[in-house]
């Protein structure tokens, strides 16, 4: 490839990593929420988001033949995963995690480790029964056109976009949108509402807060509610971004959002946001090496391709654990004996 | 504490012995009489009644709760060797001669229970939670499979054609580096042993072994590159008379990576463990997934030479095995000492000093580093150790096997050998072993044996059993946690443990056992007990 088209390349990979960090930050959302509160990796978030990207799916599904303006569809498709997988965590606190609040560390993991493997066998059979695996997503129309037609009102920025080459999709503009509504909306919930105050007092100290009045039970389960929700979003927007989902495929991006908890300091919203960003980027960097191996001439690189793209979420892990292990914008604590 | 574990569970009740006997002789018998084919046909009914894969498998599992049996009934000592050797040496062979996959079965329920006993020691013992641990399995696997198959002889073949300007001068710099640099670690350890370690030790440690791993690559590089015209001479696999080498080579690898993964990740604790493991033993697999010059990427290797050891196999001859059943024959007896091996090995390391530096650092970390205990250097021999019989189960698996790829090292696997310990009971031996036997049967012969049944009865494709084995483990995993989450075949100590609110006044009648966790209301440690309100983990400082 020559080095002039190596520029645009180079932007496009960045932009689209960037719309992939807005999914993973939604998703480690629900990672570090729980884990501010709870200090427990629940491993099954990985299969609510899922379930929020088959609701999703059962959504577009369902409405296809129905005419309706397109992001209407969005909005109820949103919302029902929100809905849904939202419950679902709280179900899955009530029954999985509540009765081992007290047990000792390594058990809830556990629990959580197996509640993820039945999720991904109930909802391998519930799309099974109807004779499907991979679900594709069959966006309403209207969202596989082009970010900013010729002709259309914005029509300076699509070109301004199509002169350095990259290539945006308006489904890759909603999807930057929606994450960053929900953003906004949860910034809100935590920073401004009593509900907000309640959980962050929870997740200081919980016996204190329950001196103070407030139902830590309650609280915790109101958080898991909310991280459920954002799972819910996540797996919708992961649904459109990357076409097709099925039973299984909620542990590679669960992994990686988990590790972008933990690269912006897990239990911190903003970090949360800046790890999934920073990853998406990364990972699409470490996808394309290969061609810049190939330009640049470096025949170690060549062989660094797509396949690659999960261990690079783990080495930026094991390197962000080594050398600041309270993440980027993570506090640190001091272990009192 | 731990010694009194190993003992025999006290036996209660009436002497069994008759109840034993009679039991291994019945179940003998069946096992005998359903594995074999031409008797079942002269039965007619009952004989397709035995056919039946659900009675197959319940067949198997009652043969094997003769051991079971053995270890908890109380029973003349006779009786239960005569239980023990009868049905592992003679009877399970028998059968196996007519249905080689009882054979294949009994092998790679053997395996699990040693990478079960492995594990046990990570995480039951040392507290260490390694989600990862498959990836040592793969190791032993790749080390005996790239160089007991036609995989060899390609690696030489590409490097004959790409020395890249290697050659025995390469080979005595790598050797000179690796010397240097171990010498220099060697040396940097005793150092800090006297005095506190410094940054510049700390550093020059890590550049030692960064040497190292140079060094290494650049032996092992030459060493192939100038046995490249060799590369037609082993065309089929090296000889297999390097079994026994590799056997031994494997350990060390896996013991190598267990202490390279091990070194910067054992630092943190918990759930951030967990999941660095997890992410490292994915790193393993996606490399054997795209290094495919060394391990066919996911095609896989084969075929994988077995060891043949003449003797044995004129002895299986004249037992009546063909000889397409050598090799199993051969490698259900090795399985057999190397479990008799790690089994030993365990308890005897249990009862030593890095045993109880081991459960002190799971009980407290804090307090037995106060108490002198080498935290970093302990931890890193219960990876190593954990490792390297994972390594060795390994390579067995892979001659056993003739074949791997990617798919065998899964994360699902590593679940299900954290799901063994967890079921018989983390850091009792017996109870892992019997975890190990409960989960592989369930995977490979009732589950399938109850699929195959209902094939016809109208049950849907969907949720034919056979399809849900991680529905079953996950159902496993999380009732244990929630009603005994001690095991089935607990650890005396961790019982108390788990326990400790509802039965405070057993403990007093329990002697010294509950003396420890008495002195305080709470039980306090690293891994395993009651969080703390402000207890962080991992990363915290």
């Amino acid at each position: 490839m020559e080095l002039s088209t190596l520029l645009p390349f180079l932007a496009n990979v960045i932009v689209g990593g960037l719309v992939l960090g807005f999914v993973y930050a939604i998703i480690a959302l629900g990672y570090t929420m729980v884990y501010g509160v709870l200090q427990l990796i629940n491993f099954a978030h990985s299969e609510v988001f899922i379930t929020g990207a088959v609701v999703g799916f059962e959504v577009f599904r369902v409405l296809a033949p129905v005419n309706m303006n397109g992001y209407l569809k969005l909005l109820i498709a949103l919302l029902a995963a929100m809905i849904i997988s939202g419950l679902l965590n709280v179900v899955i606190e009530r029954l999985a995690y509540r009765p081992l609040r007290n047990a000792p560390k390594l058990v809830p993991l556990i629990t959580a480790i197996g509640v993820s493997l039945i999720l991904q066998d109930v909802l391998r059979v519930i799309e099974g029964f109807q004779g499907r695996f991979d679900l594709t997503y069959t966006l309403p129309a209207g969202f596989a056109a082009k970010f900013c037609a010729v002709g259309s009102s914005c029509e300076s920025l699509g070109n301004f976009l199509r002169q350095i080459g990259v290539d945006v999709q308006l489904k890759d503009v909603i999807l930057v949108v929606v994450a960053l509504v929900s953003l906004g909306v949860l910034n809100y919930l935590v920073n401004r509402t009593r509900l907000g105050k309640a959980i962050r007092a929870v997740a200081q100290d919980r016996v204190t807060a329950g001196l103070m009045g407030i139902d830590a039970n309650r609280m915790i389960s109101a958080t898991f509610l909310i991280g459920g929700a954002l799972g819910g979003i996540s797996g919708v927007l992961f649904g459109m971004k990357f076409g097709t989902v099925n039973a299984y495929s909620g542990f590679d991006p669960g992994i990686i959002a988990f590790t972008a908890a933990v690269l912006g300091g897990i239990g911190s919203i903003p970090g949360a946001v800046l790890g999934g960003l920073t990853l998406g980027v990364i990972q699409n960097l470490i996808g394309v090496m290969n061609v810049f191996g190939g330009a640049l001439g470096i025949a170690n690189l060549e062989a660094i391709d797509a396949s690659y793209q999960r261990i690079g979420a783990f080495i930026v892990l094991v390197l962000i654990l080594i050398f600041k292990p309270t993440g980027l914008l993570g506090k640190s604590n001091v272990e009192k004996v | 504490m731990t010694a009194a574990t190993l003992k025999r569970p006290k036996a209660t009740g009436p002497d069994r012995t008759v109840l034993l006997v009679l039991f291994f002789i019945v179940t003998s018998a069946f096992l005998l009489l359903s594995h074999n084919g031409d008797m079942l046909q002269q039965l007619g009914a009952l004989g397709n009644a035995l056919r039946n894969p659900i009675v197959e498998a319940l067949m198997v599992s009652l043969f094997l709760a003769n051991i079971l049996f053995a270890y908890l009934w109380r029973a003349a000592p006779w009786a239960k060797a005569l239980v023990g050797i009868g049905s592992l040496l003679f009877v399970l062979p028998m059968a196996g001669r007519e249905d080689t996959s009882l054979l294949d079965l009994s092998i790679q329920i053997m395996i699990f229970a040693a990478l079960a006993l492995g594990l046990n020691i990570v995480v039951g013992l040392a507290g260490l939670l390694d989600l990862g641990y498959v990836a040592f399995f793969a190791v032993g696997a790749y080390t005996w499979g790239i160089v007991g198959s036609p995989r060899f002889a390609e690696i030489l073949k590409y490097f004959g054609e790409n020395p890249g300007g290697t050659n025995s001068g390469t080979l005595a710099i790598g050797l000179v580096l690796t010397a240097v640099t171990a010498a220099s670690m060697v040396y940097i350890n005793r150092l800090t042993a006297r005095t506190a370690p410094t940054a510049t030790t700390a550093w020059s440690f890590r550049l030692a072994s960064v040497g190292l791993v140079a060094g290494v690559i650049l032996t092992v590089r030459a060493l192939l590159v100038l046995l490249a015209p060799q590369a037609d001479g082993v065309a089929g696999g090296l000889n297999a008379g390097f079994f026994w080498l590799f056997l031994a080579l494997s350990i060390f690898a896996a013991a190598a990576v267990g202490v390279l993964i091990g070194l910067p990740v054992l630092k943190l604790k918990g759930d951030y463990l967990a999941i660095i493991t997890l992410g490292l033993g994915e790193v393993i697999r996606v490399l054997a997934n795209n290094l495919d010059l060394y391990s066919g990427g996911s095609q896989g290797i084969t075929p994988i030479k077995s060891a043949s050891v003449p003797w044995f196999d004129s002895l299986a001859g004249a037992l009546g095995f063909s000889e397409d059943q050598y090799y199993l024959l051969f490698l259900y007896v090795l399985v057999l000492i190397m479990i008799g091996l790690i089994l030993t090995v365990n308890i005897r390391l249990d009862k030593s000093r890095i045993g109880r530096a081991w459960i002190a650092i799971r009980d407290d970390e804090v307090a037995a580093q106060a108490m002198g205990v080498p935290l970093m250097q302990t931890k890193l021999i219960a990876f190593a150790t954990g490792a390297s019989f994972a390594g060795v189960m390994g390579m067995i698996f892979a001659a056993k096997q003739q074949f791997i790829s990617p798919e065998s090292f899964v994360l699902n696997q590593s679940i299900a050998i954290l799901s063994m310990v967890i079921l018989g009971g983390m850091g009792s031996f017996p109870g892992v072993i019997l975890g190990a036997t409960v989960v592989t049967l369930l995977n490979l012969r009732i589950l399938p044996g109850l699929g195959e049944a209902t094939a016809n009865l109208g049950i849907p494709q969907q949720v034919n059993p056979g399809q849900l084995q991680r529905l079953i483990f996950g159902a496993i995993l999380v009732t244990m946690m929630l009603l005994r989450p001690e095991g089935l075949l607990p650890n005396r100590r961790r019982q108390l443990e788990l326990h400790h609110e509802d039965n405070q006044e057993d403990e007093s009648a329990q002697g010294n056992a509950g003396a420890l966790t008495n002195a305080s209301g709470d039980v306090y440690s690293a891994g395993l007990a009651p969080v703390k309100e402000d207890d962080k983990a991992g990363g915290s400082r």
